[in-house]
């Protein structure tokens, strides 16, 4: 597997799109820091794109990766390799490049700025982790994507789908059913429906790190309550495992039965 | 050898393969696996390298069954139907990153010499010709020196002297006691080069034996012919029961009243 990580890595890195997504992450985050300077707003804007943008960018690349690397993908089942070894190295290698231009874009100028002394290291930590995570989670399931449908326009639409409703509808979903259901007690609920979505919860634990809960009011309240304790934290982690695990497990679930 | 158990597959409602037993077993020697399009060789193929999966029945290759097994294929040269390679890599580099996944010995620079494809190994294979793609293809494929190999339409594109090439090649991969599996459409190679023919007609197999014997068996002088003989059989065969539609009703009708 390792063999095909590096391909896939080395093809990905030497394409131009890897490039652009690292000078955009040097270029925003340098920016932040040098007009702001305060670490903690840089750190919340830069959440507020990360959470958007890793999404947006892990979807719509992994399935563009995925269809580019048919033949690639055809010449390597002939061979005598397992096929789970192929879809892996390929995903593997995807989300790694993006991880990389990520932490490489947003660390040398937090690096530069001296956050390896500062006290804000940690939410610094979160923010990139939770990034990091973000993009495993969503190029995996673009991958899935890609493996479900031969059609590749229909592939990009759903991909699209599945960024929009994580990242927009869902959330307008959850606002109004808290307002449709304002009568009853809804902490039980907004807890589960915010876990269940992994922007939402990465969002969630981001505020949570920079104690700036406060500023969400009552449902802040119900939030650092639950996730301030060992349960709450060790139960969204674990979602979040569990989110990356899946898009892993459905793409040799898949691999393992698919004709081509 | 390769053993083919009634296998079944079908692509939705379309029954590519309906129940193929075969079995391959002699070394040294070639055969030729021919059918109309759509006749279910390639899907054939591709079962047996795992990239098609079988609804039913089981390929064994020396004794093992093949599902879910990956190991095997180090025994099998493959050279795909349609040659799609990564446009924007090079031909070297592509040589160079098999060679780097599958590991072990190569002769990929006798091939090289062979197919002429020395100037062509710093191009991209998106700028590359039908011709010279396929020859990648076949250099790809043959590399390794496995003792089955199958050559899915390995003259596609080639010219002449390519063709004569080929030809050489794989009547030498015969002699050093190989057993070749190709498909093909034009006849003259396979009278040429095949010893034994399985014809598929509509997933199954029609016909198993040698040139001559087809040949006799359809008192055909060339094997085109006697292929062209089987095909308009089969089409008139079907046309006679779709055209008297009523007559085949009466009969059944007048059956069913004395019965």
């Amino acid at each position: 597997m390792l063999k095909i990580l590096k391909y896939s890595t080395y093809d990905l890195l030497r394409s131009r799109w890897a490039y652009l997504y690292l000078a955009f992450f040097l270029l925003f985050s340098g920016g932040l820091l040098y007009l702001s300077g305060d670490v903690s707003k840089v750190v919340i804007s830069l959440m507020n794109v990360i959470l958007i943008l890793c999404p947006l960018i892990a979807t719509m690349f992994g399935v563009m990766y995925y269809y580019n690397s048919r033949e690639f993908t055809e010449l390597l089942l002939a061979q005598p390799i397992r096929r789970r070894t192929i879809f892996w190295g390929q995903y593997l290698g995807l989300a790694i490049s993006l991880s990389v231009s990520l932490v490489i874009g947003i660390g040398i100028p937090f690096v530069a700025y001296g956050i390896l002394h500062g006290p804000e290291i940690w939410n610094f930590f979160t923010l990139i982790s939770n990034g990091v995570l973000l993009t495993f989670i969503f190029s995996g399931l673009a991958f899935l994507i890609g493996l479900k449908n031969e059609n590749k326009i229909r592939g990009f639409g759903l991909a699209i789908v599945l960024w929009l409703f994580f990242a927009v509808v869902y959330d307008g979903l959850f606002l109004l059913s808290l307002i449709l259901f304002k009568e009853y007690p809804l902490e039980g609920f907004s807890l589960a429906a915010t876990v269940l979505n992994p922007i939402d919860l990465s969002r969630i634990m981001i505020l949570l790190k920079l104690d700036i809960s406060a500023l969400m009011g009552y449902t802040g309240a119900v939030f650092q309550k639950f996730l301030g304790t060992a349960l709450g934290m060790g139960l969204s982690l674990l979602t979040l495992a569990l989110w990356a695990w899946l898009p892993v497990w459905g793409i040799q679930r898949i691999a393992q039965q698919k004709d081509f | 050898m390769i053993e083919f158990k009634n296998i079944e597959k079908a692509f939705g409602k379309n029954e590519v393969l309906q129940g193929i037993d075969l079995r391959f077993a002699q070394t040294g020697c070639i055969s030729a696996v021919l059918g109309p399009n759509g006749s279910g060789k390639t899907t054939l193929i591709k079962s047996l390298l795992g990239m098609v999966l079988p609804d039913q029945g089981s390929i064994e290759v020396n004794g093992q069954p093949i599902r879910r097994e990956w190991a095997y294929r180090n025994q099998i040269d493959y050279l795909p139907q349609i040659a799609r390679f990564p446009e924007n890599l090079r031909v070297a580099e592509l040589l160079r990153m098999i060679k780097d996944i599958r590991g072990g010995a190569s002769r990929d620079e006798e091939l090289i010499e062979r197919f002429g494809l020395s100037p062509f190994l710093d191009k991209r294979l998106g700028t590359l010709s039908g011709g010279t793609k396929q020859k990648v293809n076949l250099t790809l494929a043959l590399m390794y020196d496995s003792p089955i190999v199958i050559l899915d339409e390995p003259t596609s594109g080639l010219d002449p002297v390519a063709m004569i090439q080929l030809k050489e090649l794989i009547r030498q991969e015969k002699k050093r006691g190989k057993m070749v599996l190709i498909t093909t459409h034009i006849m003259s190679f396979v009278e040429e080069m095949a010893d034994e023919i399985v014809f598929l007609l509509e997933g199954k197999i029609y016909f198993r034996g040698s040139v001559a014997e087809i040949k006799t068996q359809h008192q055909a002088e060339g094997l085109e012919e006697a292929i062209a003989g089987i095909l308009k059989g089969q089409l008139s065969a079907t046309a006679r029961t779709v055209a008297e539609p009523k007559s085949a009703l009466q009969s059944i009708m007048s059956q069913l009243q004395t019965a």
